[in-house]
């Protein structure tokens, strides 16, 4: 069974700076769903309200897991990761001093996920050979390419149902970009993944996604019902995506 | 290692010592031996939260006086054992160190050191305003001379406090190998992503003050016994504090080897150097030695260690390259 995710009215704002406003979006079950904008729209402020690192003003934000909704808002960040929600934090944010595998581990700190741990190293390292090669070596030794992709294991280690992904473009050469993107589609096809991912590189987010929404100053300024749609505005893709 | 193993080797250790300590000449190596073993396990309790998880706490003297004035206000009420004594001064300041870890845990950096330094502050105030405890007068412990089977009282708080260490270092090294260091070092690595990644570092840390509390605590109980006579300013001293940062910065603080190897040498260049010039020297001397490991070895002797060995192991490799070159390259054999 698959999962979905909710986002009605939500607001969201740091003391006095309002940064989100009347969010509404809606992810289906299976889907991809890009939410495209440029720096400093509130991207990354809406994934970490979901994931309860932030805390909405108001609005609410529910997922529906495996057929049992779930009311976000509120909730503890690790209970949100117990449900089954995981995040690639934007820039990686992996744990540099300690080893590929110790950084896997923690991906899995949860009761929940420790019970399937083994199952789930094996599938991490199985989907990233690359990773099981260096399972000894500190993470902050590796390239800039392979640490998001340890990023992206350490969110699978806790078998998520939805993934959200944060600019997994960021600093990245384009070629690792495309493979990035490349990777997060084949991970949502081989594990059934519904994904919500941030991004502001137009072109790369939009080969994989079913749907997106752009996010310009903390609103929902467009909404595309498919990736073509999203293409073929000339208005948003001249004025928010600066293309 | 496995745990069950550290824990005999380390008990075995800290008996082998006793034993030794027993040829002492006089009593005085009891004196000091304690103030170094009391060291042990301040600085280990302090790297439980400072070193593995990343917070720096500047008030030890809070938790350890707390524990040595618990032993004063039951001393007045009831005479107890030493060991529940000490039992009680840690649960006393382990729940001060839950509490504290409550109200400030969400502070990080500088801002969490300072409110562990305003905690000292408003303690001292507490405990000198309390006149049961003796207020800023101080209070007398009369202390028994003898102890059946050991001799001297001295011999006897050696021996609690050497159980302390040992029981403080089996802590610190079980925590280190299981999942709740692993969490540690993750909130010391990046906490935002150790708890987007799911790790419940309110927790953890929690558990870190609390534990890391108690210990101290424990450190501070046999205190009054130790001096007879403890005011708010000795017992609150900011040495205990310094000493206690500075013993696992020497020896590194990422392992529990650190503090152990630090405490055993500040602790004995301070006792040493109180019995042969002057005991308002030792702050100089840690001052001296900690500008010295800042410079010298950022990570603490274990990482001076660490890293030697790393530049041995590299010149091995150099060297076997060099030799290797300098050999003709096998010919191939002609078919």
């Amino acid at each position: 069974m698959a999962s979905s995710l909710f986002l009605s009215g939500v607001g969201a704002a740091y003391g006095a700076v309002r940064v989100l406003e009347d969010v509404t979006l809606e992810v289906k079950p299976g889907e991809t769903v890009a939410l495209l904008g440029t720096n400093g729209n509130g991207k990354s402020t809406l994934i970490k309200c979901i994931m309860g690192i932030v805390r909405p003003v108001s609005g609410s934000i529910a997922a529906e897991i495996d057929g049992k909704r779930h009311e976000l808002v509120g909730m503890s960040t690790e209970a949100i990761v117990d449900l089954g929600i995981a995040l690639v934090p934007e820039g990686r944010r992996l744990f540099p001093k300690l080893t590929v595998e110790e950084n896997l581990l923690l991906g899995a700190f949860r009761p929940l996920a420790r019970a399937r741990l083994k199952q789930n190293l094996a599938y991490c390292l199985e989907a990233f050979p690359r990773l099981a090669e260096r399972r000894k070596q500190l993470a902050g030794s590796m390239s800039g390419g392979e640490q998001q992709m340890l990023a992206l294991a350490r969110a699978l280690m806790s078998a998520p149902r939805i993934l959200l992904v944060d600019e997994p473009s960021v600093g990245l050469a384009p070629l690792l970009v495309r493979h990035t993107i490349d990777k997060i589609k084949e991970l949502k096809d081989s594990y059934q993944l519904t994904v919500l991912m941030a991004e502001q590189n137009f072109t790369q987010a939009i080969r994989i996604a079913d749907r997106g929404y752009v996010i310009v100053h903390g609103k929902i300024a467009f909404a595309g019902n498919s990736a073509q749609e999203l293409n073929d505005n000339e208005l948003i893709r001249k004025f928010y995506l600066g293309m | 290692m496995r745990p069950l193993t550290f824990w005999l080797v380390a008990i075995a250790v800290g008996a082998a010592f006793f034993g030794l300590s027993l040829l002492a000449p006089n009593q005085y190596y009891f004196q000091a031996g304690y103030v170094v073993l009391q060291y042990i396990v301040l600085a280990t309790a302090w790297n439980i939260l400072g070193g593995y998880t990343g917070y720096v706490n500047f008030g030890v003297a809070a938790f350890f006086a707390l524990g040595a004035y618990s032993t004063v206000a039951l001393y007045k009420l009831l005479p107890l054992p030493l060991p529940l004594l000490v039992l009680i001064g840690g649960v006393v300041s382990g729940v001060v160190g839950l509490g504290m870890g409550y109200l400030t845990l969400r502070l990080r950096g500088a801002f969490f050191s300072i409110a562990t330094l305003a905690l000292a502050v408003v303690m001292e105030t507490l405990i000198t305003n309390w006149d049961y405890v003796g207020g800023s007068r101080g209070a007398y412990i009369l202390r028994p001379a003898q102890v059946p089977l050991l001799g001297n009282y001295i011999v006897y708080l050696f021996l609690v406090m050497l159980a302390l260490a040992v029981i403080a270092i089996g802590i610190a090294r079980s925590i280190e190998r299981s999942r709740l260091g692993f969490g540690f070092a993750a909130i010391r690595d990046d906490e935002q992503a150790a708890e987007a990644a799911g790790v419940p570092t309110l927790r953890l840390k929690l558990v870190a003050t609390t534990l890391s509390g108690a210990l101290m605590g424990m450190a501070g109980a046999p205190l009054p016994y130790y001096v007879t006579y403890l005011d708010p300013a000795s017992g609150f001293n900011l040495a205990y504090a310094v000493n206690s940062i500075a013993m696992p910065l020497i020896g590194g603080t990422t392992s529990w080897v650190g503090p152990l190897i630090g405490a055993i040498f500040l602790g004995t260049v301070q006792q040493l150097a109180t019995v042969t010039i002057s005991s308002a020297l030792n702050l100089l001397i840690v001052g001296l030695l900690l500008v010295g490991f800042v410079v010298i070895a950022p990570n603490g002797i274990v990482g001076l260690v660490a890293s030697l060995r790393a530049a041995m192991r590299a010149r091995g490799v150099h060297r076997q390259w060099k030799r290797a070159s300098r050999e003709p390259l096998p010919r191939e054999s002609p078919r």
